[in-house]
Parts: structure tokens; sequence; C-alpha cells
């Protein structure tokens, strides 16, 4: 499994539904949209936009990113691995003595110190990205909309998931019509082409 | 579609636009999308198969140097070092506008970047390629090149971690990684918006497979966007210690012409400044090629053109104080070096790198030269040149005569050297052109959201102005914080 399994928490068991997938025609009507659903109380939702509209975590209640902390750690780790790489080869595995200068010459050791911090770093910031956003994630029941592949030409999206408390079939639709959704759908969770155990209602 | 918008001019209210040609964001993915995917234009082969061609020769070159050794170059006894570090420290500095536009611009909040970042950012990792090939060649006995890296091996052997040649490997090989990895990044997008646009399934496969899965969701986003910027805060400081890092392979060393403490901003400048003609003469070629004179602007162009006066004046004050500490320091070999660099037998060498580094940019200092393409094209073709041979002076001029006159020889470059040096231009052009045909040229999902209608709040300062209660402005409700939770 591993890399096939789809975004969806257990809670999904049992649902017909992925959820409700609604498009805005503008930024300005998506940024609307996403402080009315943020008041209106859901919490399994989602904005999605072929840019990244600036300030929509504002609009949408969601709290900054924890990736600075985890990049400080692995930065720090690899310029701490390298300079006590740099240390134990020449103390220890091969200590050479030259120009009668001493074995532990840490000025000299502040390049490759830095340049691993920096590599360290990189990857913390790359890996823990991927991480956070649960990439790669091949499948999706989102991606069973024949609409939503506008979200990376176009397309303005919200996504209101079918087991968020606040969730109704209906209600939840006409909600975000309401709000100027020029288009509103239900996604399904399995593949309608093979329509087999749906599960029960929603 | 006219070039007619001039969007160099600042008008006195607000800015001028980044983007012309009255693109929406459909339009735009469009207009990044079709050269991806139609049929293989007849110019491309036009670019492609002479590029393949070199390609060819620099692995003909490296087989022939691996069988027979360094013997084929024109390397003598004082002049050890030739042709393979002029080109791996030229292609290295070539590589540093991409990290320069792409991480230090997008610091600086310079949003004009979003066009070009992309291609200069390719151009970053295949020059760092390009320059990586030349430290593995050079070194005589390549079966052992792995010696470079601290590895366990049967000798109980390890590398010294105080010279700057191991500093070199780590610096480089590194800076080769981010660049990758932030390059990556940020094609995800982009990639995601081909995959749903293929018509095929094999194109369906191929670029879903990089992109990941990527479904342009605000909460990714909002880690994505911190990520990239912490790349490009990352990368800021590494691209000005790499340059800095290779200038020390020279400036520990005894070496009258070497021995200098301005090497580090000396060469960063002048990487800057060769990397930033490299990348105006890529985009002057594909901005035609791939009609995006609409995305990349003139104003784009001219941005450029001011940046390359900026390093070059850098480069050419460089220059001057070289000679200046020559003389102020009083040492007759360090005066001696310098008055041979200008005036001895590479002196040939020595007056081009001056006429195409400082007088080649002065002419930016006219705006009709900053907007003449046939002038930029040709500046940019002698920047490159003078760079080249700037390495080239620092190498050999300083090398060639050295403390005592019975070592001093003249380095005569031999039909090899040539070679390597044109098929490494080969390899650079060959991935430059698959670049453009398989990958979105521009970063799209970027350059939308410098596009007026990207922002959430647009036309909302006109109405702020207006005082309030007087029944105009939209209502902003005030905004619960932590909405979210409930």
């Amino acid at each position: 499994m591993g890399l096939m399994t789809l975004d969806v928490p257990e809670a999904a068991a049992g649902y017909s539904h992925y959820g409700v997938l609604a498009r805005f025609e503008t930024a300005k009507a998506l940024y609307r949209a996403c402080e009315a659903v943020r008041d209106a109380g859901y919490s399994k939702w989602d904005a999605l936009t072929p840019f990244p509209v600036h300030g929509l975590e504002k609009a949408m209640g969601l709290k900054p990113s924890k990736l600075p902390f985890l990049v400080l750690a692995t930065g720090l780790s690899g310029a701490g691995l390298g300079f006590a790489l740099q240390s134990w080869v020449h103390i220890k595995a091969y200590p050479l003595v030259i120009s009668g200068k001493p074995l532990f010459t840490w000025p000299a050791f502040v390049p490759v110190t830095f340049e691993l911090g920096v590599l360290g770093a990189a990857l913390g910031a790359v890996l823990g990205m991927f991480a956070f956003n649960k990439l790669p994630t091949y499948h999706h029941p989102l991606f069973r909309s024949e609409n939503f592949t506008r979200v990376t030409d176009d397309g303005l999206f919200i996504a209101i998931e079918a087991w968020d408390p606040k969730y109704d079939d209906r209600d939840t639709a006409e909600f975000l019509s309401g709000l100027g959704a020029v288009e509103v759908e239900h996604v399904p969770i399995d593949d309608p082409a093979e329509a087999g155990d749906g599960g029960g209602a929603a | 579609m006219a070039q007619s918008q001039d969007n160099t001019h600042e008008p006195v209210a607000g800015r001028a636009p980044l983007i012309v040609g009255g693109y929406d964001f459909r339009s735009l993915t469009e207009a990044v999308a079709v050269p991806v995917e139609r049929k293989t234009p007849i110019g491309w082969w036009f670019f492609f198969l002479p590029s393949l061609a070199m390609l060819g020769l620099f692995g003909v070159s490296i087989g022939w140097l691996f069988w027979e050794g360094t013997g084929i170059w024109g390397l003598n006894n004082p002049v050890n070092w030739g042709f393979a570090i002029v080109n791996f420290v030229f292609w290295v500095g070539i590589g540093h506008a991409g990290t320069l536009i792409s991480a230090i611009l997008f610091l600086f909040r310079q949003k004009w970047r979003t066009s070009i970042n992309r291609a200069a950012e390719a151009m970053t990792i295949f020059a760092v390629m390009c320059a990586l090939v030349f430290p593995g060649i050079h070194v005589g006995r390549v079966w052992v090149a792995y010696w470079m890296f601290p590895l366990p091996n049967q000798m109980d052997m390890w590398p010294n971690f105080r010279s700057p040649l191991i500093w070199d490997v780590f610096a480089v090989s590194i800076y080769g990684t981010v660049s990758l990895m932030f390059w990556y990044v940020g094609l995800i997008p982009d990639l995601a918006t081909i995959r749903d646009r293929a018509k095929t399934r094999i194109r369906k496969i191929a670029y879903g497979i990089f992109a990941l899965g990527w479904r342009g969701s605000h909460r990714n986003w909002l880690h994505y966007e911190r990520a990239y910027l912490m790349l490009a805060g990352l990368a800021t400081p590494l691209v000005l210690s790499v340059h800095s890092v290779v200038s020390m392979d020279f400036a520990t060393a005894q070496l009258p012409g070497w021995h200098t403490t301005i090497f580090p901003p000396y060469f960063v400048a002048g990487a800057i400044f060769s990397g930033f003609a490299m990348v105006m003469t890529l985009m002057l070629i594909c901005r035609v090629l791939f009609r995006m004179e609409d995305i990349i602007t003139m104003r784009h162009l001219e941005n450029m053109a001011k940046i390359m006066l900026l390093t070059g004046c850098m480069v050419g004050y460089a220059y001057g104080i070289e000679m200046f500490i020559a003389w102020y320091s009083g040492n007759p070999y360090e005066q001696f070096a310098f008055a041979n660099r200008a005036l001895g037998p590479y002196a040939w060498a020595y007056w081009i790198m001056v006429s195409c580094n400082v007088i080649t940019p002065q002419l930016f200092w006219f705006k009709k030269m900053r907007n003449h393409i046939g002038w930029l094209f040709i500046s940019s073709i002698l920047i490159n040149i003078g760079m080249w041979f700037e390495r080239f002076v620092i190498v050999t001029s300083s090398l060639h005569r050295d403390f005592l006159p019975a070592n001093w020889d003249y380095y005569q470059a031999t039909f090899w050297d040539f070679a390597s040096l044109i098929g490494s231009f080969g390899l650079f052009f060959t991935m430059f052109c698959l670049f453009a045909r398989f990958l979105p040229m521009v970063a799209t999902a970027e350059v939308k959201t410098v596009l007026p209608e990207a922002d959430p709040h647009q036309g909302e300062e006109l109405v702020r102005v207006v005082p309030a209660g007087s029944g105009v402005e939209p209502s902003p409700q005030a905004a619960p914080a932590g909405g979210g939770g409930a």
C-alpha cells in the first residue's frame, strides 16, 4: 500500500461520497467563501487553487506551518554531524600534523560544517514538506471529478468532506451555492465505473 | 500578439504590469503548456542536433583523456592548471545567476523574477553538471576520483578537511543538490498542470509520477510556500559561499596574482555577471522560439541589463583594485605579476577580458541600449566570452611566470583542450533543449500570482480611502480569529 493509500481518514468508511466540491469564479469570491465556511464552523474542508492565493490561510483559519522547526533541527544536525566528522578524522582517525599546526583546527572546518548544515536544512525543508503534505498521494477522490482538472489551470475550488460533523448532503451544497459558487457537485469516493461496494448512505 | 504595450516605464501612479498581452489564468496556462504538448517544432532540432554533436565531441575528448592521460592537454610545468579549471570556474559561475534570480530576488520580493526563474534555475543545474565534470576528469587518475569524498577505505586514509579543494567538493556538490531540490519543488504544481491537461495515458503517467499527486490544496500550499521560502533563504548564503570557496582554491595559494583577499566577493560578482549574461542569451532565444514575448517582456530584459551593468561595474572595480593593491603592497613579485598580466605574453587575453567585461556593459547606462534586442544579444555573448577569459587570465597568466624565471613557460591550448570546452557547451545546450521541450519553461503557478486577478483583495485599496460610514465599503465583517476549530 503505502503510496497507493487514499488521503481519506478512517472515518470515510461507510460514506458514499467524499463530499461537495464547489468552484468559484474569482479569487475574491473564493476568499469570501472561505471566510464564510470557516465562520460556519466546518473543520474538514479545503480550498484548492492553481496558485497560492495569498492570505487565504487567514480566511480559512489555518495555523502557520510548523516546518521551520523541523528545518532548524535538521540543519543543526547536518552542521553538527559535519563538524563531528571533520574533528574525528583529524584528531582520531587520521591524525596528521601539518606545519606543526594543532590537530583540532576548528576554523578550517567552518566551510564544510556550513555546507553540510545547509544540506541538512534543505533536505529537511523538502522531505518535511512532502511528509506534512502527504506527498506523493497518487490517488484521491477529488481526481474522480472531471471538473477538478481545472484546479491546475484556472479553477478555484472549495471541497467540504462528508465526515465533517456539520456536513449534510443537501444543506452544504446549498450553502456553497449561496456563497457564489458557479458549479457545485458531489464527488464519489469509489470509481463510479466500478460501482461496487459503495457502502451505506450518508 | 504584437509587442505593443511598453511596460518599461513606471507610471506615476502604481506600477507597470509585469505580464502584458491581456493574459488570464487560462490563456497563461495555455501559453506555457502548449510548447510542451505540441509536435516538436523544426526550429528545436536546429538547436538540438548541433548541441548533441558537441556533446558527442565531449564524450570523445573525455574518452581520449582517460585512455591517454592529461598529456593530451597543453599543460606544462609552471602551468599545471589549464582549461579544466578555467572551464570549471566558468560553469560554476554561470550557475550563480540562476540562484540569484530564484532565491535572492525572491527574498527581496522582486516579482518580475517569476517569468524567468524556472529557466534560470534549470540553467543553474545544467551549468553545475558541466562544472562537476571537470574536477572529476582532470585528476589524471580518474579511477581514484572517489578519494575526494570522505569514504571509509582499506587504506584507512581520509581527506584533508583543511584544504580548500575539499571544501570545493562539498560546496559545489551540495550547491548542485540544493539547486535541484529547489527547482523540483518549484516544478511540482506545473507538472500537475501538464498531467491534468494530458491527452494520452503515457503523458498522464509520466508527468503524474513527478507531480506526486499534487492537487493544489491550500493546506498543502501553506507548507509548500514555507518550504520554498526556506529553500530560498538557504540557497542565498549557499550561493555566496560556493564561489567564495571556489576563489579560495586560488586565494590560499602563495602565488602572486592568486594570493589576494578580494577574491571571494570579486568571484561572486563575476559569477552573477556571467550568469545573467547567459540567462539573457537563453531568454532572448526562447522567448522568440516559444512566442513568450508577453510573458518574458522588455521589462524583464531591461531589469537584467541593469543587473549586468551593476555587476559589470563591480567586476571592473575589482580589476582596478587588484592593480592598485599590487602597486600599494610594495611586493615586487606582486607588482610583476600584474604588470605581466596587462603587458606580458597574455596581454591579449587580459584586454579581451577588460573590453568585454568592463566596457561592454557601460552602454547599458542608456535606456535605448537596454531596450535594444540586438545589442542585448551581442553584449550577452561578449560578456560570456569576457568572463571565460577572466578565469583564463587568472589561472594562466599567474602561473606561467612564477618566482623563478628559469621556470617560465607559455601555455598553449591543444585541440583537446578546445574539444572539452566546446563539448561542455554541448552538454549544457543539450540539457537545456531537452528542458525547453519537455518541461514548462515558465513557472506558471507563480506567474499567476502576479496577475491582478490573483489578488483576493483586488480593488479594495480604492474603497478603503472612502471615509467610514459613507456606506460604500464592502463591510469586512469583523473576522473572528481562530474560527476553524469549533
